[in-house]
Parts: structure tokens; sequence; C-alpha cells
């Protein structure tokens, strides 16, 4: 897949995830748009996981520890074919397996997340079991930068470069905001990258709205007996001048005229690139 | 450290398990790790996951075993539960062990969220239970696990009461492929099955028939429940006395025969009086309108009293002189 057929699905899928957040009246707007370009290269370009296949033990793993921006990942999943798109109108509506979290409910989905500061752990675990087994698999989670402040981030931290997981890779949707403000000034948990160093693991940087980029830094090996730390610098919102860096946004759902707007400047972009492209 | 711990049982206590025939055997605890090691014998998909508790966990032996099947993330208990649920979920047979008192506060949400809810099929072994750590203080206690977990779905609780039962517990657990809740105390046990005892998780086992008095204790106090049961014999009194090994989910047959067949009830548990195996046998007779006269014994809402695990339990009526005392009240 090229760089711009994934640049069409970005803004593809950032058009999908309005309007089911907006369906479903409830949804974590501005995180997802700011995740949603690692998940495209994700899924699209670095995992191999296949609907087809997704229980094979040789799969990679991803889990999302930052699991409030589920509607981004529904949204690849469901375009990646692990289930028929319109099954996502049922987001949150009574006896839907569309959780406004992730679950196992759903197909591609490997762990049920949500309370913050879980997935690095999990995939500590997973990542061991990796090791112990020989196995060739890969495990990634998506970290949020107000995550960061649970405890047990760090606990995990610790635990994968004592035990040299080269293995396991976790990226950080690195958009500076959370709920109440901006991260800095709620509870500063910079300079994550020297934080992280100091753990033991390797720390790269990409713009986390740059398929290619994002592409490059994945790509590359880790270091040996470390782990990997991807800061992805993204923008909250991203792809919604409206919604870009906004805090109420977080968990904002737009009105009927907010996504008729949100969806006509997604419909200039995607113009644009075709545009760009002949 | 403490000084030297005083007897679980008084003299005449001892002088009762003596004249059923019982014997002092090992600490639950013990009896864990043994049992563990030679189930990795055979399955080598078995792995322990310790916060430095590999020493409190009695698993010297399996870590020289085994020790490429111990996984050390130091004292990290919220990590030890989602690292557990990440090698389970990749087909790991996972045992998360560590003080009940810890693993079950401060890693609860790793156990709601990473476990149960996400139906990994951790078996989390929750040590030096209850009082077990006695004059140590509150801060160490584990009064409150059976309370938490019973409001958590998906999740089975295994309490069991001497050496034979761990052992059945154990064998159980590890053929049982969902999240389960064991917990062990460290004092010697006296053991009072025969090796021929049937052990099913969620069946009660009845250890002595009765019809004047039931006596349902779960874990570590159910050989003081049997220790008064032959006294108050003695007294003219028939009392039955049934190992509740499984807390979650009840036997509500074993516990509505004993509802419906004897006068009274007292259940005996080493955990709060609040949320534990009474309020859950209450409830349960309350909802099926069987209405014996019924007591609680277990701690009660407050500032546990400084000692041993035996003075705790002497202090709270879970000793043969204290049960007897409420089994007189009761009838």
């Amino acid at each position: 897949m090229t760089d711009h057929e994934l640049k069409l699905k970005s803004i593809r899928y950032r058009r999908d995830l309005l309007q089911y957040i907006v369906l479903a009246g409830a949804g974590h707007t501005g995180g997802s748009l700011s995740c949603i370009d690692i998940l495209n290269v994700l899924y699209n370009r670095i995992l191999r996981v296949f609907p087809e296949s997704w229980t094979d033990p040789c799969r990679d793993r991803y889990v999302q520890s930052k699991g409030h921006s589920v509607e981004a990942l529904y949204v690849v999943l469901a375009d990646r074919g692990f289930f028929p798109k319109s099954q996502l109108e049922t987001l949150c509506r009574y006896q839907s397996p569309f959780v406004g979290h992730p679950t196992r409910k759903i197909p591609g989905i490997e762990m049920n997340t949500g309370a913050l500061g879980h997935g690095l752990s999990i995939c500590v675990g997973m990542a061991i079991a990796g090791k112990m087994d020989s196995a060739t698999y890969h495990v990634y989670t998506l970290l949020g930068d107000g995550e960061l402040a649970e405890g047990s981030n760090w606990e995990a931290a610790m635990a994968a470069s004592h035990h040299r997981l080269d293995n396991l890779t976790a990226i950080l949707d690195h958009n500076r905001l959370q709920i109440t403000g901006r991260t800095r000034e709620v509870c500063n948990t910079e300079p994550v990258d020297a934080k992280f160093r100091s753990f033991g693991w390797t720390v790269r940087t990409a713009d986390g709205h740059d398929v290619g980029q994002l592409t490059d830094v994945l790509s590359q090996d880790p270091e040996r007996g470390k782990p990997t730390l991807i800061i992805a610098n993204t923008v909250k919102g991203k792809g919604v001048r409206f919604i870009e860096n906004v805090v109420r946004w977080h968990h904002g759902v737009p009105s009927a005229e907010e996504l008729d707007q949100a969806l006509a400047e997604l419909d200039a972009a995607e113009a644009a690139l075709a545009e760009a492209s002949e | 450290m403490s000084a030297p711990a005083p007897s679980m049982f008084s003299t005449a206590a001892q002088a009762t398990a003596k004249g059923l025939g019982l014997a002092m055997g090992r600490s639950n605890l013990e009896v864990f790790a043994d049992t563990l090691l030679a189930l990795a014998q055979t399955d080598r998909q078995i792995l322990a996951v310790t916060s430095d508790s590999r020493g409190s966990g009695k698993l010297g032996p399996f870590s020289q075993a085994f020790p490429d099947h111990l996984v050390e993330v130091g004292i990290a208990e919220q990590n030890l539960v989602g690292v557990a649920a990440g090698l389970a979920r990749n087909g790991k047979k996972t045992y998360a062990i560590s003080p009940a008192s810890f693993l079950t506060a401060r890693a609860l949400e790793q156990i709601k969220n990473d476990v149960c809810y996400s139906d990994v099929p951790v078996k989390l072994v929750g040590i030096s239970a209850g009082v077990s750590y006695g004059a140590l203080g509150s801060t160490h206690h584990a009064l409150h696990d059976l309370a938490v977990l019973r409001a958590i779905p998906n999740i089975l609780i295994i309490v069991p009461a001497d050496n034979f039962e761990t052992r059945a517990a154990v064998q159980a657990a590890a053929a049982a492929d969902r999240p389960i809740y064991l917990r062990f105390g460290k004092s010697p046990m006296v053991d009072f099955h025969d090796s021929e005892t049937p052990f099913e998780i969620g069946t009660a086992i009845e250890i002595r028939p009765g019809h004047d008095l039931a006596f349902i204790g779960t874990g570590e106090t159910v050989i003081h429940c049997l220790l008064a049961a032959a006294q108050l014999e003695n007294e003219g009194l028939n009392c039955r006395v049934v190992s509740m090994h499984t807390v979650k989910p009840l036997d509500t047959h074993a516990l509505f025969r004993a509802g419906r067949e004897c006068r009274a009830v007292i259940t005996v548990e080493e955990h709060s009086a609040h949320g534990g195996l009474g309020e859950a046998c209450g409830a349960a007779l309350l909802q099926a309108g069987i209405s014996p006269r019924f007591r609680i014994v277990a701690i009660p809402d407050e500032d546990t009293v400084t000692g041993s695990q035996a003075d705790i339990f002497r202090h709270y009526h879970i000793s043969m002189e204290g049960l007897i005392q409420i089994g007189h009240e009761v009838l």
C-alpha cells in the first residue's frame, strides 16, 4: 500500500469515527483523531494480524492501553475486515458488543482495556511468553500522555528492560493534552524520553501523523536486549481544525452542524490529496 | 521480629484433636508449593510469577527445579498481575503468587480487568492470608479479599482448610481453564480429611454429621469448628461441620441442607464480617426462606487487636473454646 493510499485511508477513518461517535452520542473524539494515523500504519503496514487468522499463535500482539480511543481501533479493524463496518452502528447501544472501550467480544482485540496503566504490563507478559517460546511475534502497545501518570506504567517499564524485552514496542500518542488540560500543567510527565532512556529503553521519535515517518520508525530493528518506546508527536483532534488542540474535545461529541463542518473539511482534504497525486 | 507465636490450639484443644486421632500436618502454603512443583514436572507450561515473594511463597524448590519457569517482577503487585495476564493470554499456565493483602488490594484493578473481565485463566495465589502475619499488623492482614473478589464476576474463590484440601484444590485449579483465587495461610495445619475424600470445586465437604447445630467454616478456621463440635458432642449436642472451601460459587445445596436440618447455623471465617462467607450464607438462606438461628463468627469491623494469629483467633472466638461459647449462646 502506497503512502498516498494510506493518507486517503486516514481521512476516511477520521470521517468514519466522527460519524460513529455522533451516532453513538459518545466517544473520545480528540484522542481517536490523534492516534488514527498510528493505527493506520500499524494495521496496514506493520502488524502481522489478519482477520482470517487472527488467533494464530504467531500473530503480532497489539494491546491498546489508551483504551478510550476505541473508536479509532474499531474503525480500522472494520476496514481490515475483522467485522462488517455496519455493525459499528450499534456502538454503545443497549446489548451491543461494541463497548466504549476495547473488548475481547470483538474479533481482533486482544485484551479488555480502558482503565489506564494496564496495557504495558500485559504486553510485558506477552513479550516474556514470546521469549520463552522463541516466538517471532512482536508485541505493541499504544500509550497516552495522561496515562503515564499511572505508576503501573513505570513498574512495567522497569520489568521490560530487566527482562531484556526487545520484542516489545510501546508507542506514545504524545498529544500533550488530557481531560483536564495540558499534561505539563496537570502533572508533568516530561521529559518522557529521558525517563524511558533511564529505565533502559531505546527511545525514538516520529511525527505521529506522517505515515512515512511512522512506517520508518516502526520498521527499524530494535536494539538487542532493549524495549523500544516510539514517541509519536501528535495533535489531539488532528484533521478537524475546530477540534485540534482544544481540551473540551477529549470526549466532546459534535453536534449535527459541527459534524457537517468536520466532514466538509475532511472532504476538502481528500480532494486536495487526490489533486496533489495527479 | 515478634516473640515466638503461641500455639493456635489450647492444651484442651490439642487433647481434643488427639482424641479424634488427628495429627499436625504442614502449612497449606508449603503443600501448595509442593503440589505446584509436582504439576510442573509434567506440564512445562506452568509458570510462577512472583513479586519478590518466592521465599514467602515457599517456592525455593520450584525455582531451583525450574528456574526458567519463575518470572520475577520485583515488589510491584500491579505489574505482577498484568504480566501474569499477558503470559496467560499467550498460553502459559500462570500462577501469580503474592501476599494476599497486597495482591488483592493493590492489584485489584488488574485482577478485575486484566484477569476476570478479559477472561484470562490466571491463578491468583494469595499467600499468608487472613491474619497470618499476626502482630505485623493490619497493613499485612487480608481480611477484605473474599469480599472484594466476591463482587467481581468471573472468578472462583477457594480457601482450603487443610493439607488434603490444599493439594486437591491446587490440582483442580490447574485443570480449570479460568480465573481462580486460591487463599493460603502459613501456619501448620491439622489434617482431618483422609485421602479418599472426594474434592470438587464448588462442593462443600461435610466433615461431621449433626442436626443440632451446623458450623460452616472456611480455610484455617474449619479445624476449630471440628474441635468445638467434638466437645459439644460430650454435652449431648450433635453438631455438623461443613468445610465451605469454595466461597464462590457457594455450595447452596450443602448450606440449605444445614439450614433446614439444624436448629442453628454458625459461619466461621478468618475475614471481615463484612462481605465474606457469613454474609454470603446469610443472604442465600434468607432469600431461600430458610431461617435457622444464625451467627457470623469473623473479624469485626474494627481496628484488629494486636497479637499473633493465634491471639487474634482467640480474641475473636475463632477457637474451640470460643466456638463452644458461641454455640451455647446461639442454642
